[in-house]
């Protein structure tokens, strides 16, 4: 389970989280929404261990994450998947050189089960035709589905997506909403997904939060948000949004 | 604003920045013992590296040889000693000027280019997939770039070293009429006069290569995995690592020829 109990966090001299409480039980995709530069992304990072809150407590399955040594920070890590905006894969690596890269630098395992387990994830997302294609020379759907591939090659129990369908069209968008749901389903993993997107939340998420003021301002089932008549979940569930 | 306290705020970002280059340095030893798992990257780094500048340094040494040779002999051929023209080419050339083109060189072409390409990767979040992949950066982007300028600075010297020579010694010939066997065999005595397998003044030139290619490396890094800010910051962060491999270039070089020939003796 993750959980963040009053979070403060400062960057510059903007207060970006303010008090963030936030709980997401084992097995559920919890979608956080908020208006841009409101601490989605602050609070994923808060997770993954890359920032350490100046007050509060951020917990994943009851171990303190701001106070692990390196070492723990990066045994977490690898129970961790984490999908990024443009899919952040290393340009000079071919599409199955990033899928296998944490397994290569990771798990000992033979070639052949490593290739192996490379292909079955790249299947999953529908990729395997472009398992030698380079990021350059594909669009940004498939980037996002390599970065998906690469986020889920280690079996994670938790993947933090942040604006998975940034810049997509809507229907490559629908493809992403599918994989995300698919993975929660078939394979069990817990998700926090970052997005703007009314359709992402109603079609991937369990759960949805609305960041207000550097917390939550209002947080329920999806059903519960979308009838929701909070001017913040008007705002970003409403039939105007997206 | 306050002047002090400007000034204040400038040491602070500049001591923040040595210490920066100071734990990567430091860093990027510790992760010396699994150089052998990056060694094909290594080897590529390293390929790209002599490659790049190659071209680039062989022309520039060659034409400061030339230059040398030519200001130098200005000033023998008025005391009618431009027998000794192939010996101060040679030891200026192992002594100061190979390493110092080579350094610079390097710095423009392989540093800049090492800037970059961390800094592309920090400002659209490569290095932090790295991070979150347990990778470290230091370990997978660091080392292999580091230990390959290291080794190429100072094969590239010798070539710089024989090229400059060699263009002091077509100055020598056309323009002021010295003969090019006396040229040479005043070169070659006057780095093989101390009876050492390797002469003084080859090895700490090599030395001086090998700390300048360990010096670029490390500045333009730390400059690319510190960029922020997108385009403009790369951009940003390429001048910084150039500016501070060059400043760094003349200090270190300045040190290691005190401590070899003043210091020591």
């Amino acid at each position: 389970m993750i959980e963040l109990h009053g979070v403060h966090k400062r960057l510059g001299n903007r207060q970006i989280l303010a008090g963030m409480t936030l709980r997401v039980p084992k097995g559920m995709n919890f979608v956080l929404m908020g208006p841009s530069g409101s601490g989605k992304s602050v609070t994923l990072k808060h997770v993954i261990g890359i920032l350490k809150p100046d007050e509060g407590s951020v917990q994943v399955d009851g171990q303190e994450v701001p106070t692990m040594s390196r070492a723990q920070l990066m045994t977490l890590r690898k129970r961790m998947g984490y999908l990024f905006q443009n899919g952040a894969l290393i340009n000079w690596l071919s599409v199955a050189d990033n899928v296998g890269l944490p397994l290569r630098e990771h798990a000992r395992l033979p070639k052949s089960e490593l290739d192996d387990r490379v292909q079955q994830v790249l299947r999953l997302v529908k990729l395997d035709h472009a398992a030698a294609q380079f990021p350059p020379s594909i669009s940004g759907g498939m980037k996002l589905r390599a970065g998906l591939a690469r986020a889920l090659v280690t079996n994670p129990e938790y993947v933090l997506y942040d604006e998975p369908n940034a810049g997509l069209d809507p229907i490559i968008s629908h493809q992403i909403h599918e994989l995300i749901a698919q993975v929660r389903d078939d394979l069990g993993v817990t998700g926090l997904i970052v997005t703007h997107s009314r359709a992402c939340a109603t079609q991937c998420g369990d759960r949805i939060g609305i960041l207000e003021e550097g917390r939550l301002g209002i947080e329920g089932t999806v059903d519960e948000m979308v009838r929701s008549d909070h001017p913040l979940a008007r705002a970003f569930l409403g039939g105007g949004a997206d | 604003m306050n002047p002090l306290a400007l000034l204040g705020r400038f040491a602070t970002t500049r001591a923040d920045s040595a210490g920066f280059v100071c734990d990567l340095l430091l860093r990027t030893a510790l992760h010396l013992p699994r150089l052998r798992r990056r060694f094909r990257f290594l080897l590529d780094t390293a390929f790209n590296a002599g490659v790049r500048s190659l071209p680039v340094t062989m022309v520039v040494a060659a034409f400061a040889g030339a230059i040398l040779a030519m200001q130098t002999g200005i000033e023998l051929r008025r005391f009618g000693d431009t027998a000794v023209l192939g010996t101060i080419t040679a030891l200026s050339m192992c002594r100061e000027m190979g390493p110092f083109i080579t350094g610079v060189i390097l710095a423009a072409t392989v540093g800049s280019s090492i800037a970059a390409e961390l800094g592309t990767m920090q400002v659209s979040d490569e290095i932090a997939a790295l991070e979150v992949m347990s990778v470290d950066p230091v370990d997978y982007l660091v080392l292999p770039r580091v230990v390959a300028l290291a080794v190429m600075c100072p094969l590239l010297t010798v070539l710089s070293d024989l090229i400059g020579i060699y263009g002091g010694s077509v100055i020598a010939e056309h323009n002021l009429g010295v003969s090019p066997t006396l040229y040479w065999i005043s070169a070659r005595e006057a780095l093989t006069s101390s009876g050492m397998l390797l002469p003084k003044e080859v090895y700490v030139g090599l030395l001086k290569a090998f700390v300048f290619g360990i010096a670029i490396a490390t500045v333009s890094c730390a400059a690319g995995l510190r960029a922020s800010g997108g385009a403009l910051g790369v951009g940003l962060a390429v001048q910084t690592a150039v500016r501070n491999s060059v400043i760094l270039i003349i200090v270190l070089g300045f040190i290691v020829t005190w401590f070899f020939y003043f210091l020591g003796g």
